[in-house]
């Protein structure tokens, strides 16, 4: 290792400002162009945003704690779904993902800083106005100035989304921000990825987070303008009299869902494969043994990601698509199960005869391994076409999709966290705090989201505020579940602040004996860090 | 939040206790699709029962074995760990082995869906028609039309008054439809999508404005059947049942004719 400069970044950060004068504590934030500055911020947007997002789910499960109106009425309670998807795709999911992109991705291959490092500055700074003008209009109803925040639904179906109030023209500006972003910080991790790796680092070398988020943000600039064609679109048909979607004028409100989908199967994997890279780093330090088929893990990677440009189509079954086309999203569907089960096997083969200790950050990946395969199965189910016509737009696919959300992308974002935090703040997390905010939040997860495949099943569509008598138990049982998830958060919130502020000190390694660039560097990582390439054997 | 919805919350927590002991003493518990009355949902009913039992013995399987890794291969048990990285045969095994899995899956859910999908040789055809929030059915043949509406009352929604068996699922005016005949169902819209889902039928086609859809239905027995709209629709989305009262052949044939009398009579 060459260049573990060991300057402690709490005091002497701005070493690089020489003949500068040391800019404020703030304009330090908002001008800093520096990966782990930024990748920082990201991360706390997105704990920020997670929150949030979370918050708006309590009022949602608290309205369906029982049948009835309680709580809300069900315009603010469509405001409530509608704004939680956004807020945690694209406020609490995508921006964290990006934070530890730019945290570790330098780290890991070798490189001195994000090759685009202006541009990253910006892609982080458009995101907080862009959720201030998402969230606006859904403050300003709350006090009675206009509709409120868009209520019809994440994916903003037409023609339900040319009837709400100018919340949705807020949304659709603020997605087209939220866009610009994404593809700003896709572009950036790519060329960073391409040109700055160490010598020696070559692709298959690689970490496999760093082939991960390589894909994801091909995926990203791949898909995002999709997205924006879409809202633009509907933007003038609702302020310009164009008729896309609008059936009104000769319009077609199927196009947009095949648009929307388009977007909207990629960017589901956009979510995911990251997820898979931290656990591919995760497990194989605390199994003490190499991580199982670094190859086909790498393919089935490319696999999934150019199958989900073939099955978008899966979300909209019941449209009333001809036959063929029908049979077509099936079987492509049902075939992403392949690279998905490679994945799933060759993790629990490192697992196989290793020398495994049960840390916060590995119980983490070991329940992210097995609760996505729920949602993997229940995805499969959901390929079968006949079997989908019982369970779209139920609660049987929010059950699914939280599996695969909750369970997968943001448990494992949780225990990346907890593996990295003492690369990223130079001290130890409390072990037994870590090891209780796991087992509270997976077992509270698993008593919120397993139900609700009995509601789906039951016959309980989604997004409605009130239900039929027969599905009040399970409901109340989710609610008790989300009550719990929600509070562990805090649990969350209290161990990073605790971490940042001290406790004991962090070695260079931090595990036992972890593969890795990152590892090299001292704790915390110094501010800069492989100013001078190292040297890959 | 405002005054109102703050003095709704007071309300809607002191009427918890009642709510909870009404609610839970119609415990249903229901795990799985509720029973089938048509020949399609009973396939699906099958299909769905296969599916999910090969894919529960898959998670059992895999996670047999990694719960087993856990238990034996921990470094508190003195477990040395091995250092091997890469098998090409167990890569091609477990790469192969789901493949044919998934194509045994898609040969019974390609032949079920074909039958779904054909809607011919139908006895009646009726147009179902979605609205913000109801639905408007029309007999093809005879001309009668109605709208269905949500008919349970505001006060049982708004917890002032104790709610019915049928809370949510009830309407003025439900379909009527003949057992044992072939129905052919066209579902359009008005305004924005709406979709149609009857679960005792596995009947869900979505409404959609500008378009119409087909589906059929074949139900066994006479009875009453519930359902809900299942597309996101606005503000009232939960509140628009379906309700499908089906009658023995003749008894329909007494209905249609009398509706069709009471029309020409307008």
């Amino acid at each position: 290792m060459a260049t573990a400069h060991t300057d402690d970044h709490q005091h002497d950060a701005h070493a690089d400002h020489e003949g500068h004068p040391p800019p404020s504590r703030l304009m330090r934030w908002v001008t800093t162009t520096n990966h782990k500055d930024i990748g920082t911020l990201y991360l706390i947007f997105s704990l920020t945003m997670f929150m949030l997002g979370g918050a708006m789910a309590m009022v949602i499960r608290a309205e369906l704690f029982v049948p009835g109106l309680q709580i809300v009425d069900p315009h603010f309670f469509n405001q409530m779904t509608t704004m939680h998807a956004l807020v945690m795709i694209f406020g609490a999911v995508m921006p964290g993902f990006v934070g530890f992109a730019n945290w570790m991705i330098p780290l890991m291959i070798g490189g001195p800083d994000m090759a685009l490092p202006r541009l990253n500055n910006w892609s982080f700074w458009i995101l907080p106005f862009a959720f201030v003008l998402l969230l606006l209009p859904l403050v300003l109803g709350m006090f009675g100035i206009g509709g409120g925040a868009p209520a019809g639904g994440w994916t903003l179906y037409a023609p339900l989304s040319l009837q709400s109030g100018w919340g949705m023209d807020f949304a659709i500006l603020a997605i087209h921000m939220m866009g610009i972003s994404s593809v700003l910080g896709a572009i950036n991790i790519i060329v960073t990825i391409m040109n700055m790796r160490a010598p020696g680092m070559t692709l298959m070398k690689m970490p496999l987070f760093v082939w991960t988020w390589l894909i994801t943000a091909f995926l990203l600039v791949a898909v995002m303008p999709v997205l924006a064609g879409a809202v633009t679109m509907l933007l003038t048909d609702r302020n310009f009299d164009t008729a896309f979607f609008n059936p009104a004028g000769g319009g077609d409100p199927v196009m947009f869902q095949h648009i929307f989908w388009f977007f909207g199967h990629p960017e589901v994997y956009i979510m995911i494969l990251p997820a898979f890279g931290i656990i591919s780093q995760i497990i194989p330090t605390f199994a003490r043994k190499p991580l199982f088929g670094y190859d086909s893990m790498v393919f089935a990677t490319a696999g999934i990601a150019f199958l989900s440009f073939i099955v978008w189509a899966h979300h909209m079954f019941t449209v009333g698509m001809p036959l063929t086309g029908e049979l077509f999203f099936m079987y492509a569907t049902m075939l992403i199960a392949v690279p998905t089960g490679v994945k799933i096997f060759n993790w629990v083969a490192t697992m196989w005869r290793g020398s495994m200790t049960f840390e916060t950050p590995m119980l983490y990946a070991i329940a992210v391994v097995c609760l996505f395969t729920i949602g993997g199965l229940s995805g499969l189910m959901l390929a079968i076409v006949p079997a989908d016509f019982q369970y779209h737009d139920t609660y049987f696919v929010v059950a699914h999709f939280h599996y695969v959300l909750f369970s997968g992308a943001v448990m494992a974002m949780m225990g990346g966290a907890f593996y990295w935090l003492p690369k990223w703040t130079g001290y130890m997390y409390n072990e037994k705090l870590g090891q209780l905010h796991f087992w509270l939040t997976t077992i509270f997860f698993n008593v919120t989201f397993f139900p609700q495949h009995f509601l789906g099943l039951a016959g309980m569509p989604r997004r409605i505020p009130d239900y039929a008598l027969m599905f009040t138990e399970f409901n109340m049982i989710s609610s008790i579940g989300a009550f719990g998830l929600g509070l562990s958060q805090l649990l969350f919130i209290y161990i990073i602040v605790q971490t940042v502020k001290g406790g004991e000190k962090a070695t260079d390694k931090v595990w036992e004996n972890p593969e890795g660039l990152e590892w090299t560097v001292a704790s915390p990582a110094p501010h800069h860090t492989f100013d001078v390439a190292p040297e890959i054997k | 939040m405002s005054l109102v919805r703050a003095k709704k919350l007071v309300a809607g927590l002191a009427a918890l206790p009642a709510l909870l002991s009404a609610g839970i003493a119609r415990a249903e518990w229901g795990l799985n699709l509720p029973e089938p009355f048509t020949p399609m949902a009973r396939e699906i009913m099958t299909l769905h029962n296969t599916i999910m039992v090969v894919c529960l013995i898959i998670f059992i399987v895999v996670f047999g074995a990694m719960f087993y890794s856990l238990w034996a291969h921990r470094k508190s048990r003195g477990h040395k760990p091995a250092q091997f990285s890469h098998s090409t045969t167990m890569e091609i095994i477990w790469t192969i082995i789901p493949f044919f899995i998934l194509v045994g899956m898609a040969v019974p859910s390609t032949a079920t869906l074909i039958r779904m999908e054909d809607t011919t040789d139908a006895d009646l055809s009726i147009k179902i028609t979605g609205y913000q929030w109801k639905w408007h059915y029309e007999y093809l043949d005879s001309g009668v039309n109605f709208f269905s509406t949500l008919s349970t009352s505001r006060d049982q929604i708004e917890n002032k008054a104790e709610k019915t068996e049928h809370y949510l699922l009830e309407v003025d005016n439900p379909l009527i439809i003949p057992a044992g005949r072939k129905v052919r169902l066209l579902t359009t819209a008005n305004d924005v999508i709406h979709s149609w889902w009857v679960p005792h039928f596995g009947v869900k086609k979505d409404a959609i404005p500008g378009y119409i859809n087909e589906t059929w239905v074949n139900v066994d027995k006479p009875g009453t059947y519930r359902g809900q709209c299942t597309e996101l629709c606005g503000r009232d989305h939960g509140y628009m049942p379906v309700v499908v009262e089906v009658l023995a052949g003749e008894e329909y044939d007494k209905w249609a004719a009398s509706e069709a009398e009471i029309l020409a009579a307008k």
